[in-house]
C-alpha cells in the first residue's frame, strides 16, 4: 500500500493497461490443483500467481493453542523472494506479510464454523508466487475457494478485492504500478451473503465521501470475483461428477511466457 | 484462553446490549486523557499518554543514515512498538507478536499517509538523510492501545528536537530546532460487541467485541483504516464511524 502520486496513471479516462476506473484484471481461479493438501486453489489475477492451501480440521500443534470449543483458523500469507519485477526479496515472514496473515486469519474465522471441529485446527497457507498489487485480496480470494475445496463448512465464500485512489479518481483492483504510485488503496473483503465487510484497510489519503464510493464499486467488483470463485468450484465437482472419483490434480492452468518452461509438473 | 475471560465476556456483553458499558460511559465517550509531552530527556522526542488505566510512551531517536533506494530525496521513518510483558498478563517476552506488529504498522501507516512528519525536509546530501525512530512502549494495558500509542506518537513527534549535525556528524545533546510537523494525526478506536458500536473499548470490553475498527484523520481526511477482529462491519456501519471518528479526532487533536 501507499505511494507517491508522481506519476500518470489514468489517460483520457483509461488506465495504463487500457482498463476503465471499474474493470477489472482478467482472473481465472482452479480448484482443487495441489496432491496432499485438503483443499487447494490457484489464481492468477493480471500477473499475479499465487497458491493456497488448506489444511484440516487437524490435530492441534502446539497444543497450548487448542481451543476446546472451536478449531483454531491460521493463517500464512507469505511471498516468494522471486515475486516481484525487483531484486530478490527476503525468505521467510517479515513485518508486512505477518500483518497480513493476521487481517485474513480473522476473516475467515468469520464463516469457518469452527464450532463443529473442537480442538482442532485449520491451516490456510498462501503463497504468492508472482505479485503484482492486491496480492493480499487475490490471496484471500484463492484461500476462500481453497476452504470450499476442503470441504469446511463455511458461512460463505469470502470475496476480496481491492478499491483505492489514482490520479485523483476513484477505481478498482489495482496493478502493482497503480499501488506504487497511486494515492491510496482500501483492500477490501465481503460476505457477500450478509453484506458484512470483513476485512478493510486503508492507506493514503480519502475524504468521507471518496470511501462510500470505494465501497460501492468495491461491492460490485466482489460480485466479479465471487462468480469466479464459484465457477471454479462448480467445475472441480463437475469434474469429480464425471470421472466418478476425485480426480487427480492436473498442471495448473499455463499462460506459456516468451521462453517459458515446457513444464509438465510446476510444482 | 483465560477461563476467566469467558465469564466476564457474557457479563459485559449481557450489559452492553442493555445499553450501558462496565464503567459507565457513555457509547461514544472517551476514558480521561492526559499526554506528558517530553516525558523522557533524553529522547529527541517523547510522550506518555494516559488513557483511562491504559499507559503508553513513546520515544523518538533520530540518526543520520542512508535513504531508502526508492525516496532517495526523502528522510526515513521506522515505527517500532513492544508490548511490554509488564502491561498484561498474556503479553509475552520473545519475538514480536502479531499484535505488536500490528500495533506499529497502523501507527506508522496513519502517520506515514498524513505526513505527519515532513520526510522530504529530512534530505541532508546524496545519499544522507535524517532518520526517525518512533518506539512505542506499552506500559499498561487496559484496552486500546491503538488510540494512546498514535495519540503519544504524535505528541512525540510534535516533540521532537533535530540534533544538531555538524562535519558528517550528529552532536547528541545539542539541537538544531524542531522536527518539522506536516498534518496532525489521530487514531480512533470503535469496537463492535453485539449491535453496538463503542468508542474507545477498555480491556474487558475488547475481550467481548466481534469486531474492532481504527480509523486515522487528519481534520479533512481520513489516512489510514485498519479492522480487526473476525467480526463485520454493514457499509452504514463504517460510514457512520468515519463521521465519528472525524469529530472524535478533533477532541483528540485539540488535547496535543
Amino acid at each position: 500500500m501507499g505511494g507517491t502520486g508522481k506519476m500518470k496513471l489514468i489517460v483520457n479516462g483509461k488506465r495504463l493497461d487500457g482498463r476503465g476506473l471499474a474493470d477489472l484484471r482478467p482472473m481465472t481461479i482452479k480448484a482443487g490443483v495441489l496432491n496432499k493438501a485438503d483443499g487447494s486453489a490457484y489464481i492468477e489475477w493480471g500477473n499475479n500467481k499465487i497458491l493456497a492451501a488448506v489444511y484440516g480440521p487437524k490435530e492441534c500443534i502446539p497444543r497450548h493453542d487448542i481451543n476446546p470449543y472451536k478449531a483454531v483458523v491460521r493463517c500464512r500469507y507469505s511471498m516468494s523472494p522471486f515475486a516481484s519485477f525487483e531484486e530478490h526479496g527476503r525468505t521467510g515472514p517479515n513485518r508486512r506479510s505477518r500483518e497480513i496473515s493476521k487481517v485474513i486469519q480473522e476473516v475467515f474465522e468469520n464463516v469457518v464454523l469452527a464450532e463443529h471441529f473442537p480442538k482442532t485446527a485449520i491451516d490456510i497457507f498462501i503463497e504468492v508466487l508472482q505479485a503484482d498489487g492486491g496480492t493480499r485480496v487475490a490471496g484471500l480470494t484463492a484461500a476462500a475457494v481453497a476452504l470450499a475445496d476442503a470441504g469446511i463448512p463455511m458461512k460463505d465464500v469470502v470475496a476480496g478485492i481491492a478499491a483505492g485512489k489514482i490520479d485523483g479518481q476513484i477505481a478498482l483492483d489495482f496493478g502493482k504500478y497503480e499501488d506504487n504510485f497511486g494515492q491510496s488503496d482500501m483492500p477490501f473483503a465481503v460476505s457477500l451473503r450478509t453484506g458484512e465487510v470483513l476485512l478493510f484497510q486503508m492507506d493514503g489519503m480519502l475524504t468521507k465521501d471518496e470511501i462510500a464510493k470505494a465501497i460501492d464499486l468495491a461491492f460490485e467488483g466482489a460480485k466479479t470475483v465471487s462468480d469466479l470463485q464459484v465457477k471454479a468450484l462448480k467445475a472441480r465437482y463437475t469434474e469429480k461428477e464425471e470421472k466418478g472419483v476425485a480426480p487427480a490434480p492436473e498442471a495448473l492452468p499455463q499462460e506459456q511466457p516468451a521462453g517459458g518452461q515446457q513444464g509438465e509438473q510446476p510444482y | 484462553m483465560d477461563i476467566l475471560d469467558e465469564v466476564k465476556k457474557d457479563f459485559v456483553r449481557d450489559l452492553i446490549a442493555k445499553g450501558k458499558r462496565p464503567d459507565k460511559r457513555a457509547f461514544d465517550q472517551y476514558r480521561n486523557i492526559t499526554i506528558e509531552k517530553g516525558a523522557i530527556p533524553s529522547a529527541e522526542g517523547s510522550a506518555k499518554v494516559h488513557l483511562g488505566q491504559t499507559q503508553v510512551l513513546v520515544g523518538i531517536k533520530m540518526d543520520v543514515g542512508t535513504p531508502f533506494a526508492d525516496r532517495p530525496e526523502e528522510g526515513v521513518l521506522s515505527t517500532n512498538a513492544e508490548l511490554l510483558p509488564m502491561a498484561s498478563p498474556t503479553f509475552e517476552p520473545g519475538p514480536p507478536s502479531p499484535a505488536s506488529i500490528e500495533l506499529a504498522r497502523v501507527v506508522d501507516r496513519g502517520i506515514r499517509s498524513s505526513n505527519a512528519v515532513d520526510l522530504p525536509s529530512l534530505f541532508i546530501e546524496a545519499e544522507k538523510v535524517w532518520m526517525v525512530f518512533v518506539d512505542i512502549y506499552v506500559l499498561d494495558h487496559d484496552g486500546n492501545m491503538f488510540d494512546a500509542a498514535a495519540l503519544a506518537a504524535m505528541a512525540a513527534i510534535e516533540n521532537c528536537r533535530m540534533p544538531k549535525y555538524r562535519d558528517g556528524k550528529v552532536i547528541r545533546g545539542e539541537y538544531a530546532g524542531p522536527l518539522k510537523v506536516g498534518n496532525r494525526c489521530v487514531t480512533t478506536t470503535f469496537a463492535k460487541v453485539g449491535q453496538a458500536l463503542l468508542a474507545d473499548p477498555c480491556l474487558d470490553e475488547e475481550t467481548a467485541m466481534d469486531a474492532r475498527i481504527t480509523i486515522a484523520t487528519t481534520p479533512d481526511y481520513v489516512c489510514a483504516v485498519q479492522k480487526g477482529c473476525a467480526g463485520g462491519f454493514t457499509k452504514d456501519e463504517l460510514l457512520s464511524l468515519v463521521d465519528a471518528s472525524f469529530a472524535k479526532g478533533n477532541e483528540l487533536r485539540a488535547l496535543l
